[in-house]
């Protein structure tokens, strides 16, 4: 995946509105914001863009893009933006979610849509935990990882095992493209980007469902400083691999 | 006797379910739930409670999960508060129909849309007919006792029904509070374990949830209806021996300076205590004023809601929950509906207040009795009224 056209710096996204994040410090979503943000505005389809936001740090989607942002609710984001596409075909529509939203609550409205190859875009913020109810234990939370569900760590044989969504979808034909990137270096940063242009043109393009998987530091739930969550994003890529598992566009 | 200690509401509702000795917990995380399961994980993760935590994907895998282990003979709870109730909803009129006495704390909170985290009883309103029991605490101490009387009731093979305890979002679930928490024996000698007549057992094959053909659903719901209408004097009996074994004395309606009332304020929940101090308020300035709480919501406790109202000539009905193109807020309807038949009886209004985690205040509960006191000589031009609305 080689980055292409990289805007220059400090210039800011025309879809994003100037209200600042609410996130907490060395979250991760504010970067991933601003990536959406950019790849809209260089896809040229701020127009059209329609974007299904989910229960979870993110319910505030409408207050930072300038875009139409419609709130799903907790997991229906896929089947709601599924409902939007159909009728109105030259949107460009996104879903913006966690893996609660994602693989927890809407694991099965995911999965359909890809299943049925949905002309929409799919980003799953994957942070390994539940943020906003206070760092629960969530289908990605790493084995033996302390969360306020787990406070002795997941157990496998009691708490299961991290699901690996990005690979599922990659399995679905009507998939094309799925990815999964981590913003905690520059270099991932552009990588992730590019990932985010890819899924958009799966539906552009009329091919098939987009996916983007961010691995995403949750400093707070996490328990660690902006610096250390950012390089605690590295021991995650062990069980979550980063990586284009399939690419159609 | 335990020690009165300050507490949140959430930690003290879980070592009361602790102390129930349940076997199985299966919950998804949800405002202003969470604390409740949260701490109900420690005290399994740290050996204190030994009992399976099953964190499941959402609430509707939740309360499944809830109804397979009950099924199986197993203690079992839950706890959840809006959007998850209403994901629920499938499976709560399963639970009862079933007869599987799960017990489940709602943090009562505001259903979307707009997406609200805070307080109301819209939530709990719209499972007014899934046949479990209902009951709504009024402060932290009676939201713990409501738990233990919970399990007792619902376990009792004159019941076996479900039981959902009602306790605000946020105003209670989150507020730190003088409770005493009973010790272990007490505890033991009025919960008896649980051992239902019928369960999921390889050794005695049985199904449950079989089909209902015409012929017989019919036959089928009113025998559960019966036997739900019958839990009332089971319900009554159980705060009896609680009041014998740990000294609180707990009534289906709670009436408060409804002596010579002329007007009363009905509420349900925590916000009775703001009621009750307008209430002292208007005594002092000679106004008839009472206040009645129903604690048990279903099976409505008409004798005693009856009773209760006697005298009155207005009864104010505040409903934290609308029921959009009704006659009135869902309590307010039904407490019309009770009321029909008796003689002399007050005159009903209706207002409902309180929505989304607005605030009502002392003057706001004054301004309605206030108003109450309008409608004695004349009729209210609307079925009901919202209070404090922002024009
Ligand atoms: S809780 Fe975690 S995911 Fe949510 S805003 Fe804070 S750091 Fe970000």
């Amino acid at each position: 995946m080689s980055p292409k056209k990289i805007k220059p710096p400090l210039t800011f996204p025309r879809s994003l509105t100037e209200r600042p994040f609410h996130y907490c410090p060395g979250c991760h979503h504010g970067i991933a914001h601003r990536l959406l943000a950019e790849v809209i505005d260089e896809l040229g389809i701020r127009e059209r863009a329609y974007g299904v936001a989910s229960i979870g740090c993110a319910c505030f989607l409408y207050y930072y893009y300038d875009v139409d942002i419609c709130e799903a609710p907790h997991g229906r984001a896929c089947a709601a933006a599924t409902g939007a596409k159909r009728a109105r075909p030259e949107l460009a529509v996104f879903t913006y979610q966690g893996d609660g939203d994602f693989a927890a609550i809407g694991l099965t409205e995911s999965l359909h849509a890809a299943a049925r190859g949905e002309r929409i875009t799919a980003i799953m913020i994957n942070n390994t935990v539940y943020g906003m109810t206070g760092g629960q234990l969530s289908p990605t939370t790493l084995p033996g990882q302390r969360t306020t569900t787990t406070p002795e760590g997941r157990d496998p044989r009691v708490y299961g095992y991290p699901l690996k969504v990005a690979e599922i979808l990659a399995q679905f034909p009507g998939v094309a493209f799925c990815a999964r990137v981590a913003v905690n270096t520059p270099k991932r940063v552009l990588e992730a980007r590019e990932a985010l242009r890819r899924a958009f043109l799966a539906q552009l393009e009329d091919r098939g469902f987009g996916y983007v998987e961010f691995l995403s530091a949750c400093p707070v739930n996490w328990k660690l400083d902006p610096v250390s969550a950012a390089r605690k994003v590295d021991e995650l890529t062990e069980t979550f691999p980063l990586g284009v598992f399939r690419d159609l566009t | 006797m335990g020690k009165r200690i300050a507490k949140e509401v959430s930690i003290a509702i879980a070592e009361a379910v602790k102390q129930c000795r349940v076997d199985v917990i299966a919950a998804y995380p949800i405002t202003p739930q969470t604390h409740i399961v949260e701490h109900l994980s420690e005290l399994v993760a740290n050996g204190e409670l030994d009992a399976e935590y099953i964190t499941v994907e959402s609430e509707h895998s939740a309360i499944s999960a809830c109804l397979g282990s009950v099924a199986t003979g197993a203690r079992t709870f839950t706890s959840t508060a809006s959007q998850g109730l209403a994901l629920m909803h499938e499976i709560l009129f399963i639970a009862p129909a079933l007869r599987l006495p799960v017990v489940m704390v709602v943090a009562n909170r505001a259903l979307s849309a707009p997406i609200s985290i805070w307080n109301d009883h819209g939530d709990i309103m719209a499972e007014r007919d899934i046949g479990w029991i209902q009951t709504f605490a009024e402060n932290g101490q009676e939201a713990v006792d409501l738990v233990y009387h919970a399990f007792r009731v619902a376990e009792d093979r004159r019941v076996m029904f479900p039981a959902i305890v009602n306790i605000d979002g946020f105003t209670l679930s989150h507020m730190i509070e003088p409770i005493e928490l009973p010790d272990q024996e007490q505890v033991d000698r009025y919960l008896p374990p649980f051992r239902p007549r019928y369960k999921l057992d390889p050794r005695k094959p049985l199904s449950m949830g079989p089909v209902g053909i015409p012929e017989i659903y019919t036959e089928a719901k009113k025998a559960q209806d019966e036997a739900f209408k019958n839990a009332y004097k089971v319900i009554l009996k159980a705060w009896d021996e609680f009041e014998e074994v740990f000294g609180r004395r707990y009534r289906p309606v709670e009436t408060y300076r409804m002596e010579d009332a002329e007007v009363a304020l009905l509420i349900m929940g925590s916000l009775a205590e703001t009621a009750m101090t307008a209430v002292d308020r208007m005594r002092e300035a000679g106004k008839r004023v009472g206040l009645v709480r129903l604690r048990l919501w279903r099976p409505f406790p008409l004798r005693d809601f009856v009773k209760a109202v006697k005298g009155l000539k207005v009864l104010a009905v505040i409903d934290r929950a609308l029921s959009p193109g009704a006659t009135g807020g869902p309590v307010g309807t039904e407490v019309r509906s009770a009321l029909y038949q008796v003689p002399g009886r007050p005159r009903v209004v209706n207002f409902i207040a309180g929505l989304g985690g607005r605030d009502v205040t002392v003057e706001d509960f004054e301004e309605m009795a206030d108003r109450a006191y309008v409608y004695m000589k004349k009729k209210p031009k609307e079925p009901y009224e919202m209070i404090g609305v922002k024009e």
